[in-house]
């Protein structure tokens, strides 16, 4: 990622909701066609941080661009080259697939096979299915369908694979890959570190509205083992993970 | 790259995806039809295409003439002959007779006749109905001119064409499939795409809120008035519901329903806004439909309420729709004449939007 330009640069961003602060003046940038990961636990301000770049709230104080436009400014501009996947959406009541992929066309006001959009992630068989008749991993599919609808140049996944089966959230992430390798940046949050570790070229890690740690995973392993960090248990070269995956198989299954 | 985004483009999509939404829900479906057809399937089939009316005639009535001819012609009418003035007195005051004709000869030359009537306060609907039968009957009478004036009536409204239940019961059941549609629907709605993220998924794309307010307006319009034109046409062809002016009658009425719509979504935006959990929605649009209901004349014509109650349906704005579609469709009226209804409506409009921009909530 050396000389990479940055395509979204937030600096000290500030988010207070009356009293409390939720971000504490936060510093940092994503690097085009990275997959850059939000990390922390459950209140840290990972989704605040996420929202406000996404423009869907409003920061108290500092400045975020996303690709050039400010967000105070430029809102309407910046959601025009972002895709968005939120925790917990639901899609409007009643329509199938197909008919909510024409209506985010609609929206997003670009025209698009709805058929494409579904073959991109997998769900040609669903086309004519409701939102809610499908699996997690399915739910999870579409929602990352109609975040592409628009080409965006980057997409927003919060927390894309949690209360997925471990083949459902391998399916995923190659998909996230996938996405990636069009040359599309994708930022997430996630809870599941092996995620991070396997997904994320750089990941920040929030505790408290601050950011306490950026770097390649990689580079934080190496900066904890050097500062004489040492697991009580001996590493084996395998875990309960890597036996579920060979006991169950890699074959994504519906469910 | 980018091309310019296109605000027109993003609300019909909308409307379109509502649209399919609402034809989807029951209970969509339901109220805006359903409903309303149950109610004109039961008044019509229960007062055949019009209601039987019997009218006792007095002993000693004139039975030979043209007016007793007319009315033994009317099959509405049925002519009690067989009783005596006592009987005939009792069965008037219980409601079990709606009339009493009594026809003489006229000692001066013209009229050549004239004919007594006696109505019932036990039964003042049909004997309505009975004053408008024979009006028309005399009317007839005396315009085809048997000889120059064969009777004259001895009343003073003329009304010529005969009022059915379905004229009356068809427009409030109307009004009240849009006020029910209108309060329901958007507050559901709204409040639903608001609990489950779909309308913050929504403002994550470049659409605006007023194509989101505009498309499911536009849905429900669409919608709505579908149903309408199915009730109407349902109520013309089956129960001889009156339309005078044929099709523009029609469009009138639904330019009406459009009005009634728009101010009743405003209740169903105040609603959703309010409302602090979906099952907290049915019993407040409640507050808001069941007085109307029951007094806005939909049923019955409000002025046979109590009159401390009168002023109380004078108020509320599913009277002046249900009034406006009865002059519309019944007598005729242009939308020009119903302007006092229609301008109430419009200052409801007014007031529940201005509350509803205040209790509105997006998130």
């Amino acid at each position: 990622m050396d000389g990479a330009k940055a395509i979204i640069s937030v600096k000290n961003l500030v988010k207070k909701y009356g009293d409390f602060t939720a971000l504490k003046g936060i510093t940092f940038d994503v690097l085009e066609n990275e997959i850059f990961g939000l990390l922390g636990p459950n209140g840290a301000g990972k989704t605040t941080t996420l929202e406000i770049i996404e423009t869907l709230r409003d920061k108290t104080s500092g400045e975020v661009l996303v690709n050039g436009h400010d967000v105070e400014k430029n809102a309407g501009a910046i959601k025009q080259i972002i895709g968005v996947q939120l925790q917990a959406a639901g899609y409007y009541p009643n329509l199938n697939l197909v008919e909510l992929i024409e209506l985010f066309a609609g929206l997003y006001g670009v025209d698009t096979k709805p058929m494409d959009m579904l073959a991109k992630v997998n769900l040609q068989d669903k086309a004519k299915a409701k939102y809610k008749e499908l699996s997690g991993g399915q739910k999870q599919r579409f929602s990352i369908a109609t975040t592409l609808i628009n080409a965006p140049k980057i997409v927003f996944l919060d927390e894309p694979t949690t209360g997925l089966d471990p083949q459902a959230r391998r399916n995923l992430w190659d998909l996230i890959i996938d996405i990636r390798n069009q040359g599309t940046t994708v930022v997430l949050t996630t809870h599941y570190m092996d995620e991070a570790e396997q997904l994320c070229d750089r990941v920040a890690f929030v505790e408290r509205g601050e950011i306490i740690a950026l770097d390649t995973p990689d580079q934080l392993i190496d900066n904890l083992v050097n500062s004489g960090f040492e697991r009580k248990k001996e590493v084996k070269k395998a875990n309960l993970e890597d036996v579920f995956i060979t006991l169950t198989g890699k074959a994504w299954r519906e469910g | 790259m980018q091309k310019s985004y296109n605000h027109t483009k993003a609300t019909l999509a909308l409307a379109k995806a509502s649209f399919r939404s609402i034809t989807r829900s029951p209970s969509a479906v339901v109220f805006t039809l359903a409903f309303p057809l149950i109610f004109i399937l039961i008044f019509g089939f229960l007062s055949g295409s019009t209601p039987k009316v019997s009218l006792g005639v007095a002993p000693g009535s004139d039975l030979q003439n043209p007016v007793m001819a007319a009315l033994e012609q009317i099959q509405v009418v049925k002519l009690v002959r067989d009783k005596n003035a006592q009987e005939l007195a009792t069965s008037l005051e219980k409601g079990n007779i709606d009339g009493v004709i009594n026809v003489q000869k006229n000692p001066a030359d013209s009229p050549a006749y004239t004919a007594n009537i006696q109505y019932t306060s036990a039964s003042r609907d049909k004997g309505s109905i009975l004053k408008s039968l024979l009006t028309n009957a005399l009317y007839e009478l005396n315009t085809k001119n048997l000889k120059p004036s064969v009777a004259v009536l001895k009343e003073s409204t003329v009304h010529g064409r005969t009022y059915r239940v379905i004229d009356f019961i068809l427009p409030g059941q109307l009004g009240f499939s849009l006020l029910s549609t209108g309060v329901f629907g958007t507050a559901f709605v709204f409040f639903s795409l608001r609990q489950t993220l779909v309308i913050k998924r929504f403002f994550a794309t470049p659409v605006r809120r007023s194509s989101i307010v505009f498309g499911e307006g536009l849905a429900r319009i669409g919608f709505a008035l579908l149903g309408a034109v199915f009730i109407i046409l349902v109520g013309h062809f089956f129960f001889h519901f009156t339309l005078i002016n044929g099709v523009i009658t029609v469009l009138n009425m639904l330019i009406l329903a459009v009005l009634g719509l728009v101010v009743f979504m405003g209740f169903g935006f105040v609603v959703s806004g309010i409302a602090k959990s979906e099952s907290t929605i049915p019993p407040i649009s409640n507050i808001v439909t069941l007085p109307q209901f029951l007094l806005s004349g939909t049923f019955f014509p409000i002025d046979n309420f109590p009159e401390w109650l009168q002023p109380i349906s004078r108020a509320l704005p599913l009277t002046y729709l249900n009034d406006a579609m009865r002059k519309v469709a019944f007598e005729g009226y242009n939308l020009w004449e119903v302007k006092f209804e229609m301008m109430i409506l419009l200052i409801w409009g007014i007031l529940i939007y201005a509350v509803a921009v205040k209790v509105f909530k997006w998130e």
